[in-house]
């Protein structure tokens, strides 16, 4: 099989899109720990549900930022493809 | 099928151009795409919607039942302006237009992805202007109340910190606009995969997923945006 060098440029392109997903550990992590504690938090305090839980959500929101700049790189390498030449 | 027609898919998902158009002198070619119709039948919704409101609002007497659209109304109203309420205080007034505006926009152009439209927020364009606003609105407020001290705080608590007080002030707009086209056009990209890969007879199944990617990451990622330009605002404005 004759892979030609564009060919190569975009089977590369592929396994770094895959390769920036890897940053959707973190955000993952994070949000289990901030879902954890606002469960004990309501555990402790039934009663500041809903607080506990819009506080929780936009904690999770902002953690969730690193992960989306990887999506960023990975729909760029995908679609945008800047290595075209 | 080779490498190239399988990475360079043309699936659903991506901006379509409707109509390319030329004007005399400009070497480019402009084009109406999917984002521009997208927006305009999201704001047309919006004003539709608020103007019958406001003509309903107008007959109403103090004796009658609210019947069921007053009542969806006054919800939502009341809603956006106690969340408003909850993080700015006595400041408010002056920001619970834009922001009940900011929030019921960016709440219909996440959901209207049900409705066979490419969300507009699924646009870089469109997120990074949100997200312009945003910082000019810190920008202009945090003046109006500091003075020259809004400047000078870049350089506390000592002045070799200021490029990161720096690099941090620009990366509000910068980060808000990311999220909330990350967050869209994730969901955007899924649902496009998927569709390419069910059988187009297909009716039911994809809309548990549309009820996960447009409806619940839409309504908290409307929510976040609006919270976050609430408290980077209030962050300048509030008293000491």
């Amino acid at each position: 099989m004759n892979i030609s060098g564009q060919e190569f440029i975009q089977a590369m392109s592929a396994i770094g899109a895959g390769i920036a997903m890897i940053a959707g550990v973190g955000p993952g992590v994070g949000q289990g720990i901030a879902a954890g504690h606002g469960a004990s938090a309501v555990g402790r305090n039934p009663g500041a549900k809903s607080d506990i839980t819009s506080t929780m959500l936009l904690g999770q929101a902002v953690a969730e930022t690193t992960g989306l700049y990887g999506f960023a790189v990975a729909i760029i390498l995908m679609f945008v493809k800047p290595f075209k030449g | 099928m080779s490498v190239t027609s399988l990475v360079a898919c043309d699936s659903s998902f991506m901006i379509k151009s409707l109509y390319t158009f030329r004007i005399p002198g400009i070497d480019y070619d402009f084009s109406i795409n999917t984002t521009h119709v997208a927006i305009l039948l999201v704001s047309v919704f919006i004003l539709v919607m608020a103007i019958i409101a406001r003509i309903k609002i107008n007959k109403v007497q103090a004796t009658d039942t609210p019947g069921m659209f007053q009542n969806a109304i006054e919800i939502i109203v009341e809603m956006l302006g106690s969340m408003v309420e909850g993080i700015m205080g006595k400041n408010a007034n002056r920001f619970v237009n834009y922001i009940s505006t900011l929030f019921l926009f960016i709440i219909i152009s996440n959901i209207s992805g049900l409705f066979g439209l490419r969300p507009p927020t699924a646009d870089y364009g469109i997120t990074l202007a949100l997200g312009l606003i945003t910082f000019f609105l810190v920008q202009v407020n945090g003046i109006r109340k500091n003075g020259v001290k809004h400047f000078t705080a870049l350089f506390q608590p000592i002045w070799f910190l200021f490029p990161i007080n720096l690099i941090g002030e620009f990366a509000v707009p910068l980060s808000l606009s990311l999220r909330l086209f990350g967050n869209v056009m994730s969901g955007t990209v899924l649902m496009g995969l998927i569709y390419d890969l069910v059988n187009p007879y297909t009716v039911a199944y994809p809309a548990v997923l549309h009820a996960y990617f447009d409806l619940f990451s839409g309504c908290i990622q409307a929510y976040v945006f609006s919270m976050l330009t609430m408290v980077y605002v209030n962050d300048k404005i509030a008293d000491d």
